[in-house]
């Protein structure tokens, strides 16, 4: 925080000379990032825009502005403003509160928590819940605040009209940057020891090479200092380095070696035996190794332990990377297929068809949303790693046998002796690289380096380091990765590092998955403590309100007025149903015929028409003859197939003939059993007095019989208390009849 | 052509000379710090580990008294000063930063039932198994002046408990009955009774001033109004309530130390039903002491052991016992909220950190910070099993152990019988008394 305000001091007094000269307008900053901006402000003061304009203002008009401001919040602002807005110098803000965020770049810093929570039931739960949202937003809006006043600024490669990025040779590049970085590009001639892997320390400072024929050597690359060269005298098939440049992994020939930086060898793993490839996951202090044989395996270097070995099935492993946020290992193979492991399952946590023919190269990017696979169908596909869709796919006319992302996002691909770098993957499809290189021979190893504008190939010939604008990661974070750290600094980090080492257990393809909550164990474990306890603690019975004597009582006012608007409505469909009864009082015949269609057409047709009242009966009437009409049909149907198939008409005959009975027999038992099961819903049915009949339809209050009206509540074959819900009727059997206001519903 | 290179100048990064702070340049973009969760828990996991390990509570044991340590009072205005009285009549007074005695009283025949001391911190005040109240001055005599009681009042019966008043020259003892004296006088200014019964403790409510509530051995805990004759109301529960302490932050809230084993906090309006039961103990509860936040409460045992209990929790925050430690008699919290004292039956007054693990003394900033953010990921991953297994372990003696594994069983077993007759029995015959209500009896107003 104190480098931010010193910054904002800076800034302020730069804005208050430029005030004096005017405002001058960046013309060129159509490309430049607020970054940028700020910086070139800060050097000459030839660019101004909006932001650090207005920073620059309040710092202007308000000398006694509180250093902290930031940090204190809007609060104290506000009490600062009150104070100020009369001023002791009578000077307002023209721009009051604090600068605008820009919304993106507060959403970059929000953690997303994949679901969304249910709504707490305690209030101080919930409370905390809302505190805790509240202090997670201002703190991302600190953090993008922030982002403007770093240090650095990203590198970049523009070409000038008519000109071809892609055709800008490497010696143009370092004739056109300063010196310190033109020395960053370099060849080294190793042809004795074949093709060279290699790899970068993780802050970018270390280089580590690994001939094919048993060349090994450790430098430090930005000072030219060799740390150590030697011979395994075996071919040398990967090398990594560790979790510090203080120790290397080689896979050799026959075992996996671990030497330390001088080249003293430390430790030889019999059972590693035949490995092809190497990577190793820095948080997890995991050493992951396949074999020529088709086994997965990772040793937790900080114990010397191997954690788990997993069998791949899935042929020779053709290639191998890491995605560096979620630390699952990818591997492609040569049947076309990409699949991600962890040491913890014993099958693949994804299976990708990525590619018709071996996958040749690997990449994830740095976010884990990305995976690039290139394959021999010489294609580069690049997969969205959240929904595993294909985002971009296009051709190379030699194939990329070896791929990288940069910190940044740039994708490098090697095809044969040309090195392709893409800009980041955007809506360009298919990509156009933006820089070539041609190596003196086809590459084996390519990494970026981390935190520099380097990009490192080994190949036949030796190794080559290639300036790429605009890969690394312009500013670091010192607590992480510091390439200028001291030695009592790795010291320190190293233990710290080792501390806070993630057990295997924990590596799952979802990294935030331990911060949510396990909503099916949560609901298990409740149920069981349910089921324990024989009643659920939790729940609190529901609030009543005492009643009162005295005064208003706002319940019984609400219970009278809901008594009076029922009435009411009771009232108005009595008289609207004496009304009915005037105007047509249906024929007897009619309400025969409908009882037997009621008969014929079963349960449900019953109910719909005392549903529907008055109305139903004429659809009742017209359903009972579309059912007839249905059942000649059925009854015709069969002979009519017959004739038209005219084959074996008997049997057929005999099978379809039977069907329409048998579909009337059930029919025909449907309202029974229905009745059964109803809870003896039709008392109709109960009138036949069929033999089947359940002895519960005697006990039927008689209004029932009369009226039509369904006797709910069914007795005791039901389980209690499921009469009285139903609505308004005989809440028991044999018990009083129930209210003429309720029963007035059903009288027809 | 336009084209930039990353080109740090190393002199920004590096510290000048041997004497600067290492810069630390940060960047907050999550993708340069992957696996924040998992790098928190693991983070909160040490945190917690480190806490048990530093878990070192005891002290020091002050000892010099001839006989069990039956009663306590601590200092109004020093911080400092613990004043101790035990079964003997004798009564200490002690220098806590010295951890030595610097004065010791004869002051009754037979037991020092209570003592307490005057809120301007002045004198204090006794009363003992010799039917007497006695007022001693907080300094010690001059060279030459003789160990007396500034005054001496004789009553009739027992004197078990005293408390004093938090603003007015007032006290109030109880025995057979309630009696608010004056200082200035010899007799009670009034007596107050319901039913007729020995009262183990009298205690003034520290904010609403006049409110006074006490303990009888007939299971009740009676609240009085100094300002009436006659007293407020009464709960009765299903076994004796040995002391009661008021909340010094909530005026309506006390906590009473039971026999069954229990504390319960009640809220004085709501009588029916406590607002908490705090059950940990395997023996009576002695003694119980708020903190001076309010927020934590202290209690000490007959099993040999006293609990630190957050007021809003069923159970025990933390245990501490030792091998030498016998019958917990009296416990006190001091006032600057980081101590506790507890007087134990084997004549010794111990104290301990109120906070098991936290590190004493001058605090650097730094480490400040690294505590604060301890605190932090502890609270944050609080709920994960292995970091809750870890934070609730604790190593108690074989005698607690057994018992609180004896006490589970059983209370299984009580539990699985009424799920039984419930399911049994008419549905409805067998209602669910919540745990609040099952150890009231009544209330009676």
């Amino acid at each position: 925080m104190a480098a931010a305000t010193a910054a904002l001091h800076a800034l302020a007094q730069d804005g208050a000379a430029l005030d004096k000269d005017g405002a001058a307008h960046n013309k060129d900053g159509a490309h430049a990032s607020l970054n940028t901006r700020l910086a070139l402000h800060q050097d000459g003061g030839s660019a101004l825009n909006l932001f650090p304009r207005r920073i620059a203002l309040i710092g202007h008009a308000l000398p006694a502005l509180h250093p902290d401001w930031l940090r204190l919040g809007k609060w104290a602002w506000r009490v600062h403003m009150a104070a100020m807005a009369g001023g002791v110098s009578g000077r307002t803000d023209p721009f009051p509160g604090p600068a605008p965020v820009p919304r993106a770049g507060v959403k970059r810093f929000l953690r997303d928590s994949g679901e969304k929570a249910p709504r707490a039931v305690a209030p101080r739960l919930r409370w905390h819940l809302k505190n805790l949202g509240i202090r997670e937003k201002s703190a991302a809006e600190k953090a993008a605040r922030w982002e403007p006043l770093l240090p650095e600024e990203p590198g970049f490669l523009e070409a000038g009209p008519g000109q071809d990025s892609a055709r800008i040779p490497q010696s143009e590049i370092a004739q056109n940057v300063d010196i310190n970085s033109a020395t960053k590009r370099f060849e080294l001639r190793l042809e004795q020891f074949g093709p060279y892997r290699l790899d970068y320390s993780r802050n970018g400072r270390q280089l580590l090479l690994g001939g094919r024929r048993g060349h090994v050597a450790a430098l430090d690359w930005a000072q030219r200092r060799l740390l150590s060269e030697f011979s395994v005298g075996e071919p040398v098939r990967d090398i990594r380095w560790l979790h510090s440049e203080a120790l290397l992994a080689v896979a050799q020939r026959r075992y996996l070696h671990v030497y330390d930086s001088q080249g003293l060898e430390i430790h030889v793993l019999p059972e590693f035996q035949g490995i092809l490839h190497l990577e190793f996951l820095p948080w997890h202090f995991l050493l992951a190794a396949v074999s020529d044989r088709g086994v997965l395996r990772f040793l937790d270097v900080s114990e010397g332990r191997a954690v788990s070995s997993l069998r791949l099935r899935c042929g020779r492993a053709a290639a191998m990377a890491q995605s560096p946020a979620s630390a699952n290992v990818l591997l492609g193979h040569a049947n076309g297929v990409v699949s991600m492991w962890t040491p913890s399952t014993e099958e693949p946590v994804l299976r990708l068809l990525a590619h018709r023919g071996s996958v040749r190269g690997l990449a994830a990017d740095a976010a884990g949303r990305l995976l690039a696979t290139s394959g021999l169908d010489r294609k580069i596909r690049i997969f969205d790693l959240r929904n595993l869709g294909v985002l971009q796919e296009w051709g190379v006319p030699a194939g990329a046998a070896l791929l990288d992302f940069s910190q940044r996002g740039l994708l490098a691909a090697a095809c044969g002796d040309l090195l392709q770098i893409y800009p980041k993957l955007g809506s360009v499809s298919p990509p156009r690289p933006f820089l070539c290189h041609r190596l003196p021979g086809p590459a084996r190893g390519l990494r970026f380096c981390p935190f520099e504008d380097v990009l490192g190939a080994g190949h036949g010939r030796g190794f080559s380091s290639v300036l790429v604008p605009g890969a690394g990661e312009p500013n670091f974070d010192a607590l992480e990765n510091n390439p200028y750290r001291s030695r009592r600094q790795r010291q320190e980090w190293e233990v710290k590092a080792l501390l806070e080492k993630i057990p295997a257990e924990l590596l799952t393809p979802d990294p935030a998955l331990l911060g949510r909550v396990d909503g099916a164990a949560l609901e298990q474990k409740r149920s069981d403590r349910i089921q324990r306890l024989g009643f659920d603690p939790d729940s609190q019975p529901r609030f009543r309100p005492r009643r009162r004597l005295k005064g208003r009582d706002p319940e019984r006012r609400r219970r009278q007025q809901r008594h009076q608007s029922l009435r009411a409505q009771i009232q108005k469909s009595l008289e609207q149903k004496e009304k009915e009864k005037n105007e047509e009082e249906p024929p007897r015949k009619k309400r025969k015929i409908l009882q037997k269609s009621g008969k014929k057409m079963g349960e449900k047709s019953q109910k719909s028409m005392k549903k529907k009242g008055e109305n139903s009966k004429k659809m009742g009437e017209k359903m009972g003859e579309k059912l007839q009409k249905s059942r000649k049909k059925m009854g015709e149907n069969p002979q009519k197939s017959m004739k038209k198939k005219g084959e074996n008409p008997q049997k057929m005959g005999e099978k379809m003939g039977e069907n329409p009975q048998k579909s009337m027999k059930k029919k025909g038992e449907n309202p029974q059993k229905m009745g059964e099961k109803m809870g003896e819903k039709t008392p109709k049915n109960q009138e036949k007095g069929e033999g089947n009949a359940p002895k519960k339809g005697k006990k039927l209050p008689k209004n029932g019989q009369k009226t039509g009206k369904k006797p709910q509540g069914g007795g005791r074959g039901q389980k209690g208390g499921a009469g009285p819900k139903l609505g308004g009727g005989t809440p028991k059997l044999g018990g009083a009849p129930p209210k003429k206001g309720a029963l007035d519903r059903f009288k027809k | 052509m336009r084209v930039k290179v990353l080109s740090r100048n190393p002199d920004d990064y590096v510290r000048e000379t041997k004497l600067d702070l290492q810069r630390v340049p940060r960047n907050y973009d999550p993708v340069l710090h992957p696996f924040e969760v998992a790098r928190e828990y693991v983070r909160a996991l040490n945190a917690t580990k480190l806490e048990r390990v530093f878990a070192k509570p005891f002290l020091s044991s002050l000892d010099g008294h001839r006989d069990g340590v039956n009663c306590m009072a601590k200092h109004p205005k020093s911080l400092s000063t613990v004043l101790s009285g035990a079964c003997d009549g004798e009564v200490k007074i002690w220098n806590l930063t010295k951890r030595q005695c610097i004065r010791t009283i004869q002051a009754h025949e037979g037991f020092v039932r209570g003592m307490c001391a005057r809120f301007c911190g002045t004198s204090f005040f006794t009363v003992g198994d010799d039917k007497t109240v006695k007022q001693w001055k907080m300094e010690s005599p001059e060279y030459g002046e003789e160990e007396e009681p500034i005054h001496t009042i004789l009553g009739k019966t027992v004197y078990t408990g005293i408390d004093h008043h938090w603003k007015e020259p007032v006290f109030a003892t109880c025995g057979h009955q309630v009696d608010i004296w004056d200082e200035q006088r010899t007799s009670p200014k009034c007596s107050l009774t319901w039913g007729f019964d020995s009262i183990s403790c009298v205690k003034f409510n520290p904010i609403e001033t006049y409110l006074l509530g006490s303990c009888a051995s007939d299971r009740n805990i009676v609240l009085y109004d100094m300002r009436k004759s006659t007293p407020l109301k009464k709960v009765i529960l299903n076994m004796r309530t040995n002391t009661l302490c008021w909340n010094p932050m909530e005026a309506f809230i006390f906590t009473a130390a039971n026999e069954d084993y229990n504390l319960y906090t009640f809220d004085m309006r709501f009588l029916e039903s406590p607002v908490m039961v705090h059950m940990d103990h395997v023996s009576a509860v002695l003694d119980v002491d708020y903190s001076p936040t309010g927020k934590e409460f202290v209690s000490a045992s007959f099993d040999k052991s006293i609990r630190i209990f957050p007021v809003d929790k069923g159970h025990s925050r933390e245990v501490y016992h030792t091998k030498r430690m016998q019958h917990v008699i009296t416990v006190k919290w001091t006032s600057d909220n980081k101590y506790i004292l507890c007087g134990s039956d084997e004549m010794n007054i111990r104290l301990w950190k109120a906070n098991a693990s936290e590190k004493l003394g001058v605090l650097a900033p730094r480490e400040k910070a690294a505590m604060n953010y301890n605190q932090k990921l502890k609270e944050k991953f609080q709920f994960h099993p292995q970091i809750r297994r870890i934070a609730r372990h604790r190593h108690l003696p074989k005698s607690i152990y057994c018992q609180i594994k004896e006490q589970r069983i059983m209370r299984e077993a009580r539990r699985r019988k009424e799920m039984n007759r419930r399911k049994h029995s008419k549905p409805g015959s067998v209602p669910f008394v919540p745990e609040r209500k099952k150890h009231i009896v009544a209330v009676v107003k």
